[in-house]
C-alpha cells in the first residue's frame, strides 16, 4: 500500500532528499497527464492550448518543488505576515479593483495581474492553523470564535467581488482546520442548524442578483433551457449520453460540436464523462482519492499541531475543490465557478493548488528526530 | 471526555487528530460515492434518455425538394418545365469587408437599392454562416460577370435553383395555370411535412388539379450540426421521389394557329376530339405570361394585369358565360324531330317576325324581309329565327330545358381544370327562384334562338357540339391525356369520364342534324359557306350572334353605329370530318360581329392544321 511509508526504503531514495514524497507527486503527474489528454479534446483539438496548460503546469509544479524545500518552522513563522498582506491586499482590490470578468478580483502590479484571493486560499488555512496551535487541542471558545473570524472576514470580502466560488474554497479551508482542531461535535450540529436562517439571510441580502438566478436555475433548471440553465443541461446530457463506456476520446458530440459550454474550464469533468463513461470517471475519481487519502495520511503522520492542521486544512480544501466542481458539473450543486484541480484549463488556481501540496510534502519530509 | 486534559499532551492531541482523520478519509470516501450514485444514475440508469437528447442536439433533419413534374403537349412539346435560375448570395463570415464587397459587387451587375435594403435586413437575423441572397434571377451575362471576379470576391456565391418556366409563356397561360409561393390558406390545408422544402404549389390550370402528381414526394437529410446550427457533415439521405410527368391533349400546333387566327380580336376557342373527349386546344384571349407569377408578381404588374380592361386574367373559355344564339338551334331542331313536332319535311312561313297571340311584340327574324317557306333544312342553313320561335313554343320550356341539359348546359362539364362555370339553362324551376316569377311565353321564345337567359362557356358549347358528333356519346373533357413515371417512359393514361349518353329513338334523326349542319358551310347559301372554298374535307357546323346589347322594337341594329364593345359576339361550333368526326369545335369572338363571317374562318384554319397533312390532304389517321 503505497499510501504508507516503509520509513527504511523512503529514506534513501532520491525524492526525500529533494524533499518530495514520491507517491503524491506520482498521483498529482498522473491526474496532470490525464488533464492534459482530456484538454486535447476539450479544446478543439487544439495543441497551442494543451502547449500553453504544459507551461503552467510546468510552473505549478515548479511553486510545488520550491514550498517543498521550505521547512515548516518557516512557514510558520511567516504566516501572520502573509495574512496580513492577503488581507490587505484583498481590501485594496475592493477599493481599487480593476474589473475583469465583470468582476472585481485582479490586482495589476506593474506588468502581472494577480489575484489576491488566490493568496488567502493559502492564508487562511495557515493563519487559522497557526493561531489555533498556540494553545492545546482541542481549542477554547474563544479561539473557536477568533478562529471563525480569521476565515470568515476574507470570505465574505472575496464573496462581495463576487467570487462564490473561492469565497466557498476559503472558508471551507478555515472551517475544515477547525474541525481537525476538535472542536465539538455539539457545536457542529449547531452550526448546521443555525446555517438555515443564516442561508435565508443571505438569499434576501447577502446575494446578486446573478447568484440567486443560479441557485433558481440549480433547483429547475428547465426554467431556463437556453439562458442560465443550459450550462446545467448540456453537462448533464454529455455526461448522461457518455454512458458506461463513453463515446471514446475526440468523439464527443457534446463538446466538440460545442454544446457544452466552458467546456475546456469549469466544465472539463463533463467532456470526460461523455468521452470515457463513467469507468474513466471512477478511475479519475479514485486517482483524486488516492491523493486525498495520500495527504490525510501525511497529516496523519505529521509532527505538531500547526503541521497537522495545515496539511489536514489543506487536504480537505482539495476535497471541497474536487466535490465542488463535479457536484457542479452533474448538477448536485448549483454552478459556481470552481475548475476541476489540475485538469481544467487555467493558470493562478493551479499554482496556488500545487504551493499547497508543496506545503503538504515539506511536512512530511522535514521531520524533527523525536524520542518516543 | 475533553475535561481534565493536561495543559499540553502530545499524544492526547495526536490521538485526537487521528480520529479527526479518519472521520476526514470517510467523510472524502462518502462525498465521492454520493457522486458516484449521482453518475450511475446519469450514465447507466438513464443513459438512453440523454443518448436521445444528446442526438437530438446534434441531428437536424432538412427536407429537400422534390423535382416538379414536367408537362408536354400532345406531340411532346415542352410546356412547362424547371429551369435554373441563378442568384448571388453572400456568407457574411467569408467576407472581410463587406462593404467593399458589396461595392465591388454593383460594379459588376445592377443591384437595386431596395435589394440591398432586404439584404441588409436578412443579414442581422441570420447567422454569420448562412448565405444571404443579394440578387434573384441573374442573367447569363452577369452570372458570368461574376465567375470572372470571384477570386477577388470570397464569400460571393452564385447559386443555381430550379424554377417553373413556361417556355411558350401566354400560348398555354389559361390551361396550364401557374405555380405561386405557397400562402397562408394553402398551408392550412396542405401536408405541411410533404412540402417542407417546397416554396411553389399550382395555383390555376393544369398545375393546381394535377398539383398531387406533380409535385412528388419530399426527402429528407440527416445532418450533424453545431451548437450554433452549422451543417458540418451529412449522415444519411433519403432521396425525394420526383413528380410525376404530365402529357396533354393540347395541341400546341392548335393553340399557336388559332391565336394568330384571332389576331388582335378578344374572344375563345375550345377544340376537343369527339371520339375520346381529349381538349385539343383552349384558347382564351388575349392572354397574360404565366412566368410572372412564378416569383411573386409586383404589385404594379398585377394590377395593370387585373385592372386591364381587356382582362388577360379571365378565362373565357371555362369562364366566360355568352348567350349561344343559334349555334343551339341544330339541338332544339333535334329535338323537334325527336318529338315528332316537327317532320323533315315540315314547313312553315316566316315573314320575317313571329307573333304571339294576344301580344303587340313581334319576335323579329335577323333577316327583315323573312325567309319565304322554311323547313328543317333551310331553318339550319339558313338559321331562321322564326322556324324556331315556332318549334320553342310547340316544345315548351320543360322540354326543352331537359333535353338541353343531357348536352350539358347549365352544368359543369366537369373538365380537369379547376374554376369552370357552369353557365345557365333556364326553367320554370329556377325562374321561379330566382326571380320569383312565373315562366313568360315569350321567353320560351327567345331561348328557342339561343337568347334571353340561356348563358354557355365555349367548353360546354365546344363539349355539346362533339356530342352532337358523336351521336350522342357524351364525354367530359380531357385536358391531360397520360403520367409518366419520372426516369421511365411508364405511361398511365387518363381516360375521359363517360356521362349518361344523349338518347334518341330515331338514329337517323342524327343524320339530319348532321346534314343539315354540312349545308351551312357547303351549299350556297349556308350562313358559314365562306369557309367551304378550298375545303378537302367535310366541315359541319353552325354560326351563330350573340346579342350584347338589346335593341328597341322599332329600331333596327347597325354594327357601325354600335360601340365596340357593344356589338354583338360571333360565335361558330363545328365538327369535322363531318363523316367521322374527329375535332369538335366552338369558337366565341367577342364583339366579333356575325360568326359565319368571322368565327367561322379561324375554326377552318384550326381544323386544317389539325386534319391536314403538309401535303395539303387530309392526314392517314382521319381518313
Amino acid at each position: 500500500m503505497i499510501l504508507l511509508d516503509e520509513p527504511q526504503h523512503s529514506r534513501r531514495t532520491l525524492l526525500p532528499r529533494l524533499h518530495l514524497d514520491w507517491p503524491l507527486l506520482t498521483g498529482l503527474l498522473l491526474l496532470a497527464g490525464c488533464g492534459l489528454v482530456v484538454l486535447y479534446s476539450a479544446s478543439g483539438e487544439d495543441f497551442d492550448m494543451v502547449l500553453k496548460q504544459v507551461t503552467r503546469l510546468s510552473l505549478a509544479f515548479a511553486t510545488l518543488f520550491f514550498l517543498a524545500q521550505v521547512p515548516p518552522e518557516a512557514l510558520r513563522r511567516w504566516t501572520p505576515l502573509f495574512f496580513v498582506l492577503g488581507l490587505t491586499l484583498l481590501l485594496a482590490v475592493l477599493v481599487m479593483g480593476e474589473v475583469g470578468k465583470g468582476a472585481q478580483r485582479w490586482l495589476d502590479i506593474g506588468l502581472v495581474r494577480f489575484q489576491p484571493s488566490e493568496m488567502m486560499k493559502l492564508a487562511v488555512p495557515l493563519m487559522v492553523a497557526w493561531y489555533l496551535a498556540e494553545t492545546p487541542l482541542p481549542p477554547p471558545l474563544r479561539r473557536i470564535l477568533v478562529g471563525l473570524f480569521i476565515f470568515l472576514v476574507p470570505a465574505v470580502l472575496i464573496a462581495k467581488q463576487p467570487d462564490l466560488g473561492t469565497a466557498l474554497l476559503i472558508a471551507s479551508a478555515g472551517a475544515f482546520v477547525l474541525l481537525f482542531a476538535g472542536l465539538p461535535w455539539r457545536l457542529v450540529s449547531f452550526t448546521a442548524l443555525l446555517a438555515i436562517p443564516v442561508a435565508l439571510l443571505l438569499w434576501h441580502f447577502g446575494m446578486h442578483d446573478y447568484q440567486r438566478q443560479r441557485v433558481l436555475t440549480f433547483i429547475n433548471p428547465e426554467s431556463d433551457p437556453l439562458g442560465a440553465g443550459y450550462h446545467i443541461i448540456q453537462s448533464t446530457i454529455a455526461i448522461g449520453s457518455g454512458g458506461l463506456y463513453g463515446k471514446g476520446w475526440l468523439n464527443g458530440t457534446q463538446s466538440h460540436l460545442e454544446f457544452l459550454p466552458e467546456r475546456h474550464t469549469d466544465f472539463i469533468f463533463a467532456v470526460i464523462g461523455e468521452e470515457f463513461g463513467l469507468l474513466g470517471i471512477l478511475l479519475l475519481l479514485a486517482l483524486y482519492l488516492f491523493i486525498i487519502l495520500r495527504c490525510l495520511y501525511i497529516a496523519s503522520r505529521a509532527q505538531d499541531t500547526f503541521t497537522r492542521l495545515l496539511a489536514g486544512g489543506l487536504t480537505m480544501t482539495f476535497l471541497v475543490y474536487v466535490f465542488v466542481n463535479v457536484g457542479m458539473v452533474t448538477g448536485l450543486l448549483p454552478v459556481v465557478g470552481v475548475p476541476l484541480p489540475l485538469v481544467s484549463y487555467g493558470g493562478s488556481s493551479m499554482v496556488t493548488l500545487m504551493a499547497s501540496f508543496g506545503m503538504l510534502m515539506s511536512i512530511h519530509t522535514h521531520r524533527k528526530l523525536l524520542r518516543t | 471526555m475533553f475535561r481534565g486534559a493536561p495543559l499540553r499532551n502530545p499524544q492526547w492531541e495526536n490521538h485526537l487528530f487521528r480520529r479527526r482523520v479518519i472521520v476526514a478519509a470517510v467523510f472524502s470516501a462518502a462525498l465521492l460515492t454520493f457522486i458516484i450514485i449521482r453518475l450511475f444514475f446519469l450514465q447507466v440508469v438513464n443513459h438512453e434518455h440523454y443518448t436521445t437528447l444528446s442526438r437530438n442536439n446534434r441531428v437536424d433533419i432538412l427536407p429537400i425538394a422534390p423535382t416538379r413534374g414536367l408537362i408536354y403537349d400532345r406531340n411532346g412539346v415542352i410546356v412547362a418545365e424547371n429551369q435554373p435560375t441563378f442568384s448571388l448570395e453572400i456568407v457574411p463570415e467569408r467576407v472581410d469587408d463587406m462593404e467593399a464587397t458589396l461595392t465591388a459587387i454593383r460594379e459588376l451587375i445592377s443591384v437595386s437599392d431596395s435589394d440591398l435594403e432586404r439584404f441588409r435586413q436578412i443579414l442581422r437575423r441570420k447567422r454569420r454562416f448562412e448565405e444571404i441572397p443579394l440578387r434573384l434571377r441573374l442573367g447569363d451575362e452577369e452570372v458570368a460577370r461574376v465567375a470572372v471576379n470571384r477570386y477577388r470576391l470570397p464569400g460571393v456565391e452564385i447559386k443555381s435553383r430550379l424554377a417553373r418556366d413556361y417556355p411558350l409563356g401566354p400560348l398555354l397561360a389559361h390551361t396550364l395555370g401557374y405555380v405561386g409561393r405557397i400562402d397562408e390558406r394553402e398551408l392550412q390545408r396542405l401536408d405541411t411535412s410533404n412540402y417542407a422544402a417546397t416554396a411553389h404549389i399550382g395555383k390555376t390550370g393544369v398545375e393546381r388539379t394535377y398539383e398531387n402528381q406533380l409535385h412528388g414526394s419530399v426527402g429528407y437529410q440527416q445532418v450533424e450540426t453545431n451548437a450554433r446550427g452549422r451543417i458540418l457533415r451529412v449522415l444519411e439521405r433519403t432521396p425525394p421521389v420526383p413528380g410525376r410527368n404530365l402529357h396533354l391533349n393540347i395541341d400546341v400546333r392548335l393553340q399557336q394557329t388559332a391565336q394568330a387566327a384571332f389576331g388582335v380580336e378578344h374572344g375563345a376557342l375550345v377544340a376537343i376530339d369527339p371520339s375520346d373527349g381529349a381538349v385539343l386546344a383552349l384558347v382564351s384571349l388575349p392572354s397574360f405570361d404565366p412566368n410572372l407569377f412564378v416569383n411573386g408578381i409586383d404589385s404594379a404588374s398585377y394590377d395593370a394585369l387585373a385592372n386591364s380592361r381587356d382582362q388577360p386574367l379571365f378565362n373565357r373559355a371555362l369562364n366566360g358565360q355568352y348567350p349561344p344564339g343559334s349555334t343551339i338551334k341544330t339541338l332544339y331542331g333535334l329535338l323537334g324531330l325527336e318529338t315528332g313536332e316537327i317532320r323533315p319535311d315540315t314547313q312553315i312561313w316566316d315573314p320575317g317576325f313571329f307573333m304571339l297571340k294576344g301580344d303587340e311584340r313581334r319576335y323579329r327574324d335577323w333577316r327583315k324581309e323573312g325567309h319565304g317557306w322554311v323547313d328543317f333544312n333551310k331553318s339550319i342553313v339558313e338559321s331562321c329565327d322564326t322556324f324556331y320561335y315556332d318549334l320553342a313554343l310547340t316544345l315548351g320550356i320543360d322540354r326543352m330545358s331537359e333535353f338541353m341539359r343531357a348536352f350539358g348546359f347549365g352544368k359543369p362539364t366537369g373538365i380537369d381544370l379547376t374554376g369552370e362555370s357552369s353557365g345557365l339553362m333556364p326553367s320554370r324551376e329556377w325562374k321561379r327562384q330566382a326571380y320569383r316569377q312565373p315562366w313568360f311565353p315569350g321567353e320560351t321564345l327567345i331561348t328557342g334562338i339561343g337568347q334571353g337567359f340561356t348563358l354557355a362557356t365555349p367548353l360546354q358549347l365546344a363539349s355539346s357540339t362533339a356530342t352532337l358528333a358523336s351521336f350522342g356519346r357524351h364525354l367530359t373533357p380531357t385536358v391531360v391525356a397520360a403520367l409518366e413515371e419520372p426516369d421511365s417512359d411508364v405511361r398511365t393514361p387518363l381516360t375521359a369520364r363517360e356521362v349518361a349518353p344523349v338518347r334518341v329513338l330515331d338514329q337517323a334523326n342524327w343524320q339530319r342534324v348532321h346534314r343539315a349542319m354540312i349545308n351551312v358551310v357547303h351549299s350556297p347559301v349556308g350562313t358559314a359557306r365562306g369557309i367551304s372554298r378550298n375545303l378537302p374535307y367535310t366541315i359541319a357546323g353552325k354560326t351563330g350572334t350573340a346579342q350584347v346589347f338589346g335593341i328597341k322594337q322599332d329600331e333596327e341594329y347597325v354594327a357601325e353605329d354600335v360601340a365596340k364593345h357593344l356589338r354583338d359576339h360571333a360565335l361558330f361550333v363545328a365538327f369535322a370530318p363531318a363523316e367521322k368526326p374527329r375535332i369538335a369545335i366552338a369558337v366565341i369572338v367577342q364583339n366579333g360581329g356575325g360568326g359565319g363571317a368571322v368565327a367561322a374562318p379561324i375554326a377552318r384554319t384550326v381544323m386544317d392544321t389539325y386534319l391536314l397533312g403538309a401535303d395539303g390532304k387530309l392526314r392517314e389517321e382521319f381518313r
